[in-house]
């Protein structure tokens, strides 16, 4: 354990951060009133909201995706770049800098596929104070169609000859942010790392369709009874982000300093991100849901979690599950589990028994009361034999016995079982349980050795099929 | 026949009743509803559904209220039970459904079952989309059914389905038996029960309101109809046979229940005595609280752990300032024309289960109305045909068992083939949800007696 309290200062791609929480580019910073309250808030640094050519904006242009009364769990935008005059953002980036030096302001840039007027933003984005260059490669609705953001991240050689185009003049820091909208992420990442980025920052939104009203079947946001694709993100989009982060770090002809995006809203998730080799993390979902305020959770916990993992600096941890992720073919063939569940906890809502059966492998039955296990019985059958039973309201006078009944114990008869040797791992039940470590996945292989599918093949054992296997993840 | 007035409307509120008889149990709003059953988790032959005698598929009818399929909720409760509105008032869920609720043994709430099933009947009624069911092709087959209580509409329900005629008998002017005339208001208030009703009319029930049917018009009925169903509860309340009870101020909680829910009675004198200790006496002495009875008691001739009454409607009781007094046994009643007071004598418990009053306890307790809740008798002698022109029917030898016909549990047969039975007459007295599910059976086991098997409409 660290003795002294862990620091979250640390160092990305040479600019010095005080914690590695920034605002992504988006509304939370679309002026500098707003990044300097943030900054009051504890966020280490902000990337100011795309300048360029001011844009005219509709309404709405935002929608969400809801699940089970939570609210916002995915979200949507078809908002564009700024539609402030970009002289006014400049003078508010001078004077954010000039209250709050230590604090990091990024520009993120987006301007017509010309060297001069990239040459231009980029001086002037320097000149105002700027810490870094954000390229907005990524913006996936309306930007997109006249020739910038998604249009130029997907085409690799655009992506490149532009970040060149940048590196000519920038004195500071060039990040390129990534769109998720194509098919691997390392070919734009390495295309940016080509044309000499300092950095890369990954994802931004996905395009979507979040849905439609059915009263009026107009899709989400509403135009004036129209829509269009918009970019996604939120809690919804982590896995994806965190998918294309490792993709990015474990490939060396893309690897560079990464500002990890998407889905954001804890510490937690910072932390993952870190240990797939992010250096800072942005947020924007969290903080137009909750407020800026969501920061100061944020650095308590990961200075909190650090200190009890005995991590002095981001650096400690930063990447540290990277060799954690491999191959499919790489993985242990000889590792097995199985499912047990502990009677004492199971509440009988047999919701892994059904799981099971329709979702799974069926190795989980109902019959713990019968004599021998029968294996042959359907969750259509159990059901059908309940429904036969004629039950009647207890009524203590009329029904002694019933009167005592408790609900503080699961009947044997409700709590399933779990056939171990027909048990494949999977891990489906553990996954629905409702209850915490009511079902626990118990290792079984009596640790034979480490054999993967690779090495199977290498040693003849397996006819290794088409030879080479396309895997869209690889 | 369409130009009769629906039952609902056959009854005016009293504002009275209306002001002191509010929800016990408030109606969820939408915001409310929906993250309480976005909180079922769903259960695999789930135990509230086991535990619902009418077999509720209560993990569907909660997750469509989840997806907004309000429509589709409606039509899953009403499928196994077609008073499913007037049972999510009334059922005591707290050992039934809610009971069963796995949540218990997760140290959590259990899912609030009954006000969600409420959510859904309400949001159908509201919406005014008619009963989400249709007659069966009509079969020609006929079956008349004594009682208009929710047994019989049950039955009626599962017969017009299959497209079976369903005459209905009762000697009141409105349908619903209990569920009108003797639920306490707070629960299910007597519009309500009605307007549930009115939907099940949609499939074509024939009502025949006013109508005692005796020994005669049984056997007529008997001659005339392919099978009978018997839901005629149960009779009279007991009487308690001491001195004194023809008095004016004696009465019964039957008729104290109706009398206020019908809007007949609107208050109470100071001093209220309820006798009996069951479900109903509770009804009847919170009531009486709530009609402006200063002092209510209820007494009971044995302890309390040998109450029919449920815990939680005990609770209730003590929460509405119902006194109890235990091991008492009226003697005599007193009173010069009106009710004064009760002669009580204190009694004890022996080993065999018989009581034995104490030597000098006696004393009176002073009351201006004495309202017996002391259990029903059934309609024995009704059947028995004894009273009948010496006809040949087959109800005279329906086997009985202390007064309550006997029947097969699965179909409602009685030993007599042609003749079912459910509800209070057959298990001398439960919940509604007993009698629905008692009626349900009933008239699916009448279909397949008369050959009639084909599917639900």
């Amino acid at each position: 354990m660290a003795k002294d309290r862990p620091t979250l200062a640390s160092t990305f791609c040479g600019i010095e951060c005080m914690n590695p929480f920034w605002l992504a580019s988006a509304p939370p910073t679309n002026c500098g009133e707003q990044i300097m309250r943030a900054f009051d808030a504890g966020w280490g640094g902000a990337v100011w909201k795309t300048i360029g050519e001011p844009i005219t904006n509709v309404s709405s242009r935002y929608s969400s995706i809801d699940w089970e009364g939570r609210r916002m769990m995915g979200f949507n935008n078809i908002e564009l770049i700024s539609d402030r005059p970009i002289e006014v953002n400049l003078q508010e980036i001078a004077e954010v800098k000039r209250r709050y030096p230590k604090h990091v302001v990024i520009a993120s840039l987006m301007v017509e596929s010309k060297r001069e007027s990239w040459h231009e933003i980029v001086q002037r984005a320097e000149d105002a104070g700027a810490d870094g260059l954000e390229l907005n490669f990524g913006c996936p609705h309306g930007m997109s169609e006249r020739g910038m953001g998604s249009a130029v991240g997907q085409v690799p050689e655009y992506c490149e000859q532009i970040t060149g185009w940048v590196k000519e003049k920038a004195r500071t820091p060039v990040i390129v942010k990534l769109t998720p909208n194509i098919s691997d992420i390392r070919v734009a990442a390495r295309a940016a790392k080509q044309g000499g980025a300092d950095a890369l920052s990954a994802i931004n939104t996905i395009n979507s369709i979040t849905g439609i009203d059915l009263d009026t079947f107009q899709p989400n946001p509403n135009v004036d009874g129209k829509s269009s694709h918009g970019g996604y993100c939120g809690p919804a989009v982590k896995p994806i982000a965190l998918n294309m982060v490792q993709q990015i770090q474990a490939d060396a002809t893309s690897a560079l300093p990464l500002s990890g995006i998407g889905g954001i809203g804890s510490w937690r998730d910072a932390a993952e991100f870190i240990l797939l080799g992010c250096s800072t993390v942005q947020v924007c979902t969290a903080a137009m849901h909750y407020g800026y305020r969501i920061v100061e959770d944020m650095q308590d916990g990961l200075l909190n979690w650090m200190a009890e993992k005995g991590f002095a600096t981001i650096e400690d941890f930063r990447g540290l599950s990277l060799p954690n992720v491999h191959e499919w073919k790489q993985l242990n063939l000889n590792y097995q589990i199985v499912a047990r569940i502990h009677e004492d906890l199971c509440i009988g809502c047999q919701l892994c028994y059904t799981a099971c059966w329709d979702g799974a492998h069926q190795c989980i039955h109902l019959d713990r009361t019968s004599p021998a296990p029968d294996t042959t019985r359907t969750p259509k059958m159990v059901e059908a034999e309940s429904a036969r039973r004629i039950s009647t309201t207890p009524i203590p006078k009329l029904d002694s016995g019933t009167s005592g009944r408790t609900n503080a114990i699961t009947p044997l008869e409700r709590i399933p079982r779990v056939d171990e040797h027909h048990c494949v791992g999977c891990n489906l039940c553990s996954l629905v349980c409702p209850v915490e470590n009511c079902i626990t996945m118990e290792r079984i292989d009596k640790d034979l050795p480490f054999e993967s599918w690779e090495e199977r093949v290498a040693k003849g054992l397996v006819a290794t099929g088409t030879g080479e296997v396309m895997s869209t993840n690889t | 026949m369409n130009e009769r007035v629906p039952f609902p409307e056959q009854v005016v509120a009293t504002p009275e009743v209306v002001e002191r008889f509010g929800d016990l149990h408030p109606p969820f709003d939408r915001q409310a509803a929906v993250p309480e059953a976005n909180r079922c988790l769903y259960c695999f032959d789930a135990p509230c559904t086991t535990a619902c005698p009418t077999h509720i598929d209560v993990p569907s009818f909660i997750k469509k209220i989840a997806s907004g399929n309000l429509s589709g909720s409606a039509r899953t409760i009403l499928d196994a039970n077609i008073l499913g509105a007037s049972c999510s008032r009334a059922c005591p869920v707290e050992v039934l459904c809610e009971g069963a609720c796995v949540m218990h043994r997760y140290n959590k709430q259990p899912i609030q079952i009954a006000r969600l099933q409420r959510f859904a009947m309400d949001a159908l009624h509201e919406s005014g989309a008619p009963l989400p069911f249709e007659p069966g092709p009509e079969t020609g087959l006929a079956v008349a059914l004594i009682g208009a209580g929710p047994a019989s509409l049950a039955c009626a329900a599962e017969l017009r389905r299959r497209g079976i005629r369903a005459d209905l008998y009762d000697a009141r002017p409105l349908p619903g038996g209990l569920n009108t005339y003797g639920v306490a208001e707070y629960k299910l208030p007597l519009v309500e029960s009605l307007r549930e009703i009115e939907m099940l009319s949609q499939l074509g029930v024939e009502f025949h309101f006013e109508t005692k049917v005796d020994a005669a018009g049984l056997a007529e009925l008997e001659r005339t109809h392919d099978a009978v169903f018997l839901g005629i509860g149960l009779g009279a309340i007991h009487q308690l046979g001491v001195a004194g009870e023809e008095l004016a101020g004696v009465t019964n909680a039957l008729d104290l229940i109706a009398g206020y829910k019908s809007g007949a009675l609107t208050t109470v004198p100071e001093r209220v005595v309820v006798v009996g200790a069951g479900n109903t006496a509770i009804d009847a002495a919170i009531a009486s609280v709530r009609l402006g009875a200063s002092e209510v008691h209820i007494l009971y001739r044995r302890g309390q752990e040998q109450m029919s009454a449920f815990t939680f409607e005990y609770q209730h009781a003590k929460d509405e300032g119902v006194k109890f007094l235990w091991h008492v046994q009226p003697t005599g009643i007193r009173g010069d024309g009106v009710v004064k007071g009760l002669e009580l004598t204190r009694v004890a418990g022996t080993e065999d289960g018989s009581i034995v009053p104490e030597k000098d306890s006696a004393f009176v307790l002073e009351a201006d109305l004495i309202v017996l809740s002391i259990g029903q008798a059934t309609h024995a002698n009704f059947l028995s045909g004894s009273s009948s022109s010496g006809s040949s029917s087959a109800f005279g030898k329906i086997q009985l068992e202390r007064g309550r016909i006997v029947i097969d549990r699965a179909t409602g047969q009685t030993s007599q083939p042609k003749f079912f039975a459910g509800g209070d007459c057959t298990n001398g007295g439960r919940e509604v949800v007993d009698a629905v599910a008692d009626g349900k059976r009933a008239g699916i086991g009448i279909a397949g007696w008369l050959g009639v098997q084909h599917g639900k409409g």
